[in-house]
């Protein structure tokens, strides 16, 4: 038996080590200070914008896009993609919403956990079908956002579950306001907080940024990069239903058709975030501010009184820009070439 | 002398056909170092894959301490005390160098990452190493050389027993590759058992006690370094017998068709002059790596060279494009068959026409029948094994999509031809037909530039050999002058 070799003391004095500015950080206070001297002109120009009553509904707006969001981060880190996100959002919603309807007296945490695990098996089909049998993410998503919504139509036969036949409790539970902020604004909050905390501190976390970051390098140090994906997808479509349920409450109305194209707005949350499409990269700040900066130019553009197709132009640049600052420097070589030794 | 810690005996595996490892013996040492070495696709690789837990073998057996165990899989390998340094970069470009060294077992406490505890480990790690980087910076950030301290950092977390370094020197510089062998010299002395797999010799009488020598993925002799020299080594490595059945036809060698003067690619290659004439088939050699592969892509027009001038013909050219390349009368069959040699999803006919759509159309509107034409001509003049040239080129072997590559560049009637690595992985049938194919070729009166890893193919095919080493012409040798050993020694530093 060789002896033990200690290689990692536990207590070593150590120079103070020069903390380096990363590429995220960076990105992510670029991101932060243009959010906020939109925020400072908006309110310059209309200072009803920054009183508590109308920034609290600007987050109310925005918790479902932010809920929606950390689950797609989830995905685009480990190198997929989820397109079914808003039609498994809409699918969950309707069941959620048929489950009310036939037993209105079921307490809303029941609610909540069939339209969380509706969610959760929606996302695993797409998870599972990404890792076992290696089909492409956005060719299964594509294909599932549209199994998906065509299964509320066979649900619910085309029609529309309206907010007379959905319960008080049912209804009322998103806008309950605690601290002056409505209980949608905080599962949002707490989920943010959640997701902070998880993606730095824990090896869960870690390993998915490890998984999209180099999958073959992944498998090297133990870490199976597909089985990373599937609980990206899992987790991913337990936010999208329990989203379906916050969504119908919200908007008191359950059809084929909520959300329509809403997984495009999520997707570009995170790519204004500066999550890479290539996996492995970004920050749940900067997600966080990608959905803050489309919450606050949808929530200006009224006051300002330009069209909303304004919004649609403005965060396409933006990802644009997103892009070509993320592609910058990127490339670099490898070397074969090394320096002669000094030739005699 | 004590038992082996490992021990493998009679190791099989098999992909696709191809043997990559027949019959593999290999015991390791408490407190020695044992150098593998062997040419490219000798099986040294897949040896290590086995070993990491990546791949399990079709046969043979596996003992640590004299018990016959399988490896499950990568976390089982490290909780048996094997840890491997991959030849390949395997580190995460977005994670810091702390977490890289740390991603398969990262300190933490009640459940949480501890990162002060992470960064400081890390650091005294990379001390040890003499290691200049700091903890925090993004593996993204590091050279190539600096990435694979880190691999090699990452190692030395686990309570290593068998330590497998996999080419560690090969991106190394003159002053890493001595602080590596003061660690590797340390996990002697703690009784760790070293392989250390390089291609250098005079790394192998510094640093190894023993050796084991691979061909053909075949075990073709072991022992104490002390008792070899390094030709006997040379001479276990290559081995066979040259003058295997390569179907070289005798020809007259005419003027000049490709002259390169001086040619270089920043941190690819520098400083390559040589020229191909008619008739001729030049060889390059080189271990993988060596930037081979590069200085084709600048010949073909896939990327640009820095400095240099490149004449065909006794004319100045300047080759931006592929398709420039290709007016010159060039023609480039890659390395990669399946990702830029073919298109695997074409009919044989689409793949050979594609290059000679001018030819086939010359008012804009491709016939089929000519197509088919052109098609059933060279099919039939390489021998291509298929149902007809409507098959797809995903459902031939390997051997006959090579020829497939082959064939539509041929239909265009080229001067030169640059092949890289033609007959890489394919099967020994296909292999003297794609020979066979090149010679004839060649006596026509073209010229022919083959980039190839295996030394038979060289020395049997070639009129002159250019051996590159590290991006520099570093030999060049006539058929007559060509000793495998002269050849491995200008290829290998040794």
């Amino acid at each position: 038996m060789p002896e033990r070799i200690d290689y990692l003391p536990m207590q070593p004095t150590m120079p103070p080590s020069r903390r380096r500015f990363s590429a995220t950080a960076q990105r992510d206070t670029a991101l932060a200070l243009v959010t906020l001297s939109l925020f400072i002109g908006v309110t310059i120009a209309f200072p009803q914008f920054a009183q508590p009553t109308n920034l609290a509904e600007v987050l109310d707006d925005s918790a479902l896009l932010i809920l929606l969001a950390l689950g797609q981060m989830l995905v685009i880190l480990s190198r997929g993609i989820d397109l079914s996100i808003a039609a498994n959002l809409a699918l969950s919603g309707m069941i959620a919403a048929l489950f009310n309807r036939s037993f209105p007296d079921v307490g809303i945490v029941a609610v909540m956990g069939i339209a969380t695990v509706s969610g959760a098996a929606l996302g695993a089909i797409n998870g599972l079908l990404v890792w076992k049998l290696k089909l492409p993410p956005i060719v299964v998503t594509l294909g599932t956002m549209s199994v998906y919504r065509g299964c509320i139509y066979l649900l619910s036969h085309g029609t529309w579950i309206n907010d007379n036949e959905l319960s008080r409790g049912f209804l009322s539970f998103v806008q309950v306001k605690f601290l002056g902020l409505t209980s949608l604004s905080w599962i949002a909050i707490v989920a943010s907080a959640f997701a902070l905390a998880a993606m730095r501190h824990t090896n869960s976390g870690r390993n998915f940024y490890a998984a999209g970051d180099n999958p073959s390098a992944a498998a090297n140090v133990g870490i199976d990069a597909g089985r990373m994906q599937f609980i990206a997808y899992t987790l991913c479509g337990a936010i999208a239903g329990l989203c379906g349920y916050l969504w119908v409450a919200r908007f008191a109305v359950a059809y084929t058709d909520i959300a329509l194209g809403f997984e495009l707005q999520v997707i570009a949350a995170c790519l204004i975030g500066g999550i890479a499409v290539a996996g492995g990269s970004g920050s749940v700040i900067g997600v966080l501010l990608g959905c803050l900066f489309i919450g606050v130019i949808r929530n200006a553009i009224p006051l300002v009184g330009i069209s909303p197709f304004w919004q649609m132009l403005i965060n396409g640049i933006v990802i644009v820009v997103a892009a070509l600052l993320g592609a910058r420097g990127r490339e670099r070589g490898r070397v074969i070439l090394e320096p002669d030794r000094a030739a005699p | 002398m004590s038992a082996a810690v490992l021990s493998l005996s009679g190791i099989q595996k098999s992909f696709a056909g191809t043997r990559a490892l027949r019959d593999a013996h290999l015991s390791l040492y408490a407190g020695e170092v044992c150098a593998l070495v062997g040419e490219n696709g000798a099986g040294k690789s897949t040896l290590v894959r086995v070993l990491s837990g990546l791949l399990q073998p079709d046969a043979g057996d596996i003992q640590l301490d004299g018990r016959s165990l399988r490896i499950g899989g990568v976390d089982h390998a490290r909780e048996l005390g094997i840890s491997v340094v991959h030849q390949e970069c395997m580190v995460f470009d977005n994670l810091s160098v702390a977490e890289n060294i740390f991603v398969a077992g990262r300190p933490s406490q009640r459940r949480l990452v501890a990162w002060r505890a992470m960064h400081e480990r890390a650091s005294v790690i990379l001390r040890q190493l003499d290691a200049d980087f700091d903890p925090d910076m993004l593996a993204g950030e590091l050279s190539v050389a600096q990435k694979h301290i880190v691999q090699i950092a990452r190692a030395l977390t686990t309570d290593a027993r068998v330590m497998i370094l996999d080419e560690p020197t090969a991106s190394l510089s003159h002053r890493e590759v001595s602080d590596l062998f003061r660690i590797v010299s340390k996990l002697k002395a703690a009784g760790c058992a070293v392989l250390f797999i390089t291609h250098k010799f005079e790394e192998i009488f510094a640093i190894a006690d023993r050796y084991a020598v691979f061909r053909d993925g075949t075990s073709v002799g072991d022992g104490q370094v002390s008792d070899v020299d390094r030709d006997t080594m040379i001479r276990l490595m290559v081995g066979r017998d040259v003058e295997q059945l390569f179907p070289k036809l005798p020809t007259t060698i005419g003027e000049e068709l490709l002259r390169v003067e001086r040619l270089s690619r920043a941190g690819e290659f520098e400083d390559i002059s040589f020229s191909v004439h008619g008739g001729e088939i030049v060889g390059v050699y080189g271990l993988v790596g060596a930037g081979r592969t590069e200085l084709a892509q600048v010949l073909f027009g896939l990327t640009r060279a820095d400095t240099g001038n490149i004449s065909v013909k006794g004319q100045r050219v300047s080759i931006d494009s592929p398709a420039q390349a290709v007016k010159h009368g060039l023609a480039l069959v890659p390395e990669d068959r399946q990702q830029q040699g073919a298109i695997l999803q074409f009919t044989i006919a689409d793949n050979i026409c594609l290059p000679n759509l001018q030819t086939l159309a010359p008012r804009g509107f491709l016939g089929r029948a000519r197509e088919s034409a052109l098609a059933d001509q060279w099919t039939a003049s390489l021998q291509v094994k298929s149902r007809d040239s409507q098959q797809n080129v995903a459902d031939l072997s390997g051997g006959n999509q090579q020829k497939v590559v082959i064939a539509k560049w041929l239909a265009r009637n080229p001067s030169v031809l640059i092949l890289d690595e033609p007959t890489k992985g394919i099967d020994v049938g296909a292999k003297s037909a794609v020979h066979a194919v090149t010679s004839e070729f060649a006596q026509r009166g073209n010229g022919v530039l083959m980039i190839s890893s295996e030394l038979p193919e060289i020395m049997g095919m070639s009129d002159r050999i250019l051996v590159m080493r590290r991006g520099r012409l570093r030999a060049q040798f006539k058929r007559s002058e060509a000793t495998a050993e002269g050849i491995i020694r200008a290829a290998t530093d040794a």
